[in-house]
């Protein structure tokens, strides 16, 4: 890609710039959510959005919230671009992945506006990089239509538990079930795999499970390779909020905690494979 | 059949189930009135492991009230149900596992900690019953070792070693790798393992002899006897002969039965699980089937080794015939082939005398090359060449 596709400006003119003490911040969310090669960053002065989506039927969102960075200044009410979050991540990981205590990179984001490159700053240790990463037009992210008001099955379970359930699903199953329901088994996933099926089975009063509201016993399922990188999102989490629409829409918001203890999330929201009524 | 395992078993179950997966792809579940037997054979029938759990072993054990609830299914789905091995005595409080033929359904309960409940509905296959023929009491020799001896042992010998051989006498065993080709010979590393008779917890030795064997069976019932801590038993006689490493306490019993080369080097597979007990001894026309397997040694002294005794220097003695019936049978019952095809390239018998010198080309022992040998064992009289073919079951003389 040559360098001067797009032009460049002096500091004063950035509609966005965004600086953090500590890039892993930022990077780290993004690895969570980074399985496809495109993301849609919109800024407001609420923070960052960061949307990947997959084939219609899955998008993943990291809200990295205006506190958490160190400045973070906005000229315009809503700044959209698209880029490359694989290159960006390269790009942010530069100085390489060790975490010797004491010793951060940090970060200068600036962003012109429409049409301009996305300008890293990055510093470690009295070394600076720049990095101008072309944008792309920013395309319309999906609407789940996913509203709180529509939501008829919601729990909030610790990561930890979850967590060990996905680690062990089966993978040659070729869709995840999600049973939710005001009697037994309330929480369930499950599996159809090849040596035969699998069911976990989280009961409402397991000292795991924070919070239970479910009003209607709904069954859906979800196709297993969308569902598979929310476990990166998983990992990094603390707790997760499983709801599930009247459509069956399924939403998964992940509370992570970053380096510095603060609070971003990560959600995602998953189309149901096919209405099932029974298991 | 419904049994439930608490505590700290259900972590032994699962590492049976990890044991038996390193031998053979499928394993082969089997209710008895004594317990429950996990059984599995390796893919050339040459190796075969059952660990039998008694009633004790459970909290509750229900038996099945028909004979006919046995089943087999592929390892890899029972070693799903057991993932994170080290984390399963942390994680999970209880394992219910019921089999019911009529209704097809095997089903894996784990309740976990945390009101968790992981259910596992596996699919399976009907199945004979999988029991190999052996006879651990007659054995000649008897070795009962600390798992740790032999874990240690065989970490002296590559990975990737498949075959060992063992040499007893009164005083010692000499672990040995086996390289039966004589070009690899001259440029493999030949490594060589004396363990002395104090070392073991018995060392009944009736009769010196040199088995061949592979070891790479074996693995998964070193790691399952070091982690539980169990002595070894060793059982073996002659070369051919099948070798039974046992493992038992209160409420466990394990046994693995290996084939053995036969001195042609040919390995025998007459602890078979295939067997039909009422089968006659195979005749001579099995004779020719086994040209590829057979490998001629030179009767010789066994160089380098001072202390080893000198076996005789005759030809083999007409071979014994240790027929269908000879063979005591642990098991009760007759032994069914599952698919019924098995039956006939079995071979209950054996025939070869007393195991003969033999020489091995090395570079610390001194070395004699290996003469190819002749099919047929009748031509060879006048040599001391071993050719005959292991199938030969009616007596005839082996040169």
């Amino acid at each position: 890609m040559p360098l001067s596709t797009q032009s460049d400006q002096g500091d004063g003119q950035y509609v966005l710039v965004a600086s953090l003490d500590n890039v892993r911040n930022l990077s780290n969310i993004l690895k969570a959510i980074a399985f496809k090669d495109h993301a849609l960053f919109n800024a407001t002065p609420n923070g960052l959005k960061v949307t990947v989506e997959d084939s219609k039927c899955l998008q993943a969102n990291a809200f990295i919230q205006s506190e958490i960075f160190q400045e973070f200044t906005i000229q315009e009410d809503s700044v959209s671009f698209q880029v490359n979050l694989t290159v960006l991540l390269d790009c942010l990981t530069i100085f390489g992945g060790s975490t010797v205590p004491g010793v951060t990179t940090a970060l200068r984001l600036c962003y012109n506006g429409y049409g301009y490159p996305l300008k890293l700053f990055l510093e470690e240790g009295g070394v600076v990089t720049v990095c101008k990463i072309n944008t792309q037009e920013p395309e319309e992210p999906i609407d789940f239509e996913f509203c709180s008001t529509n939501v008829t099955n919601k729990v909030i379970l610790q990561s930890d538990s979850l967590r060990e359930a996905f680690s062990e699903l089966d993978m040659t199953s070729e869709v995840l079930q999600i049973t939710m329901s005001p009697s037994q088994p309330y929480f369930r996933l499950s599996t159809f795999g090849n040596s035969g099926n699998a069911h976990y089975d989280y009961p409402k009063d397991s000292d795991m499970m924070e919070l239970f509201q479910c009003t209607k016993t709904q069954t859906n399922r979800y196709k297993m390779s969308l569902l598979k990188p929310s476990t990166k999102a998983l990992a990094l989490s603390c707790k997760v909020s499983v709801r599930t629409d009247s459509q069956g829409f399924l939403s998964l918001q992940y509370l992570v905690r970053n380096d510095d203890g603060q609070i971003c999330f990560v959600e995602y929201y998953c189309c149901p494979d096919e209405d099932v009524e029974e298991e | 059949m419904d049994c439930i395992l608490i505590g700290s078993n259900v972590k032994v179950l699962a590492k049976a189930v990890q044991s038996l997966s390193r031998l053979g792809e499928e394993l082969y579940l089997e209710p008895q009135e004594n317990g429950l037997a996990l059984r599995t054979v390796n893919s050339s029938r040459s190796a075969y492991a059952c660990f039998l759990f008694s009633p004790l072993f459970f909290q509750k054990y229900t038996p099945p009230k028909s004979s006919t609830q046995r089943c087999k299914m592929v390892i890899k789905s029972v070693q799903a149900v057991f993932k994170s091995l080290s984390s399963l005595e942390k994680t999970v409080e209880k394992c219910r596992i019921e089999l019911d033929i009529e209704k097809s359904r095997l089903t894996f309960t784990l309740h976990c900690k945390h009101g968790l409940l992981k259910t596992h509905n596996l699919s399976f296959q009907d199945s004979e019953s999988l029991q190999a023929v052996f006879d651990k009491e007659g054995c000649a020799n008897t070795l009962t070792a600390q798992p740790k001896l032999l874990v240690d042992t065989v970490l002296h010998f590559p990975p990737s070693l498949e075959e060992v051989r063992v040499s007893v006498n009164d005083e010692r065993v000499l672990f040995r790798n086996h390289v039966e080709d004589e070009a690899e010979q001259s440029k493999a590393m030949m490594t060589e393992f004396c363990l002395s008779a104090e070392e073991f917890d018995r060392f009944v030795v009736n009769m010196h002899t040199c088995i061949t064997f592979c070891l790479k069976e074996l693995r998964g019932l070193l790691v399952f006897a070091e982690s539980s801590g169990l002595p070894v038993s060793l059982y073996f006689d002659e070369p051919g002969r099948p070798m039974v490493l046992s493992l038992t306490d209160s409420v466990l019993e394990v046994n693995f039965v290996l084939a053995t080369l036969s001195e042609e080097g040919q390995p025998r597979n007459h602890n078979s699980n295939m067997r039909r007990v009422s089968e006659p001894p195979i005749t001579d026309d099995f004779m020719n089937d086994d040209v590829d397997y057979i490998i001629a040694m030179e009767a010789g002294e066994l160089a380098g080794d001072s202390d080893w005794p000198e076996p005789p220097r005759h030809a083999l003695t007409p071979p014994r015939l240790h027929g269908a019936a000879g063979d005591q049978q642990e098991s009760s019952g007759e032994c069914e082939d599952e698919d019924g095809q098995q039956g006939a390239e079995e071979t209950p018998v054996e025939e070869s005398g007393r195991p003969p010198n033999k020489k091995f080309r090395s570079l610390f022992f001194g070395s004699v090359l290996p003469t190819p040998s002749q099919m047929s064992n009748r031509t060879l009289q006048s040599q001391e060449v071993l050719a005959s073919d292991s199938e030969d079951e009616d007596g005839s003389p082996s040169p």
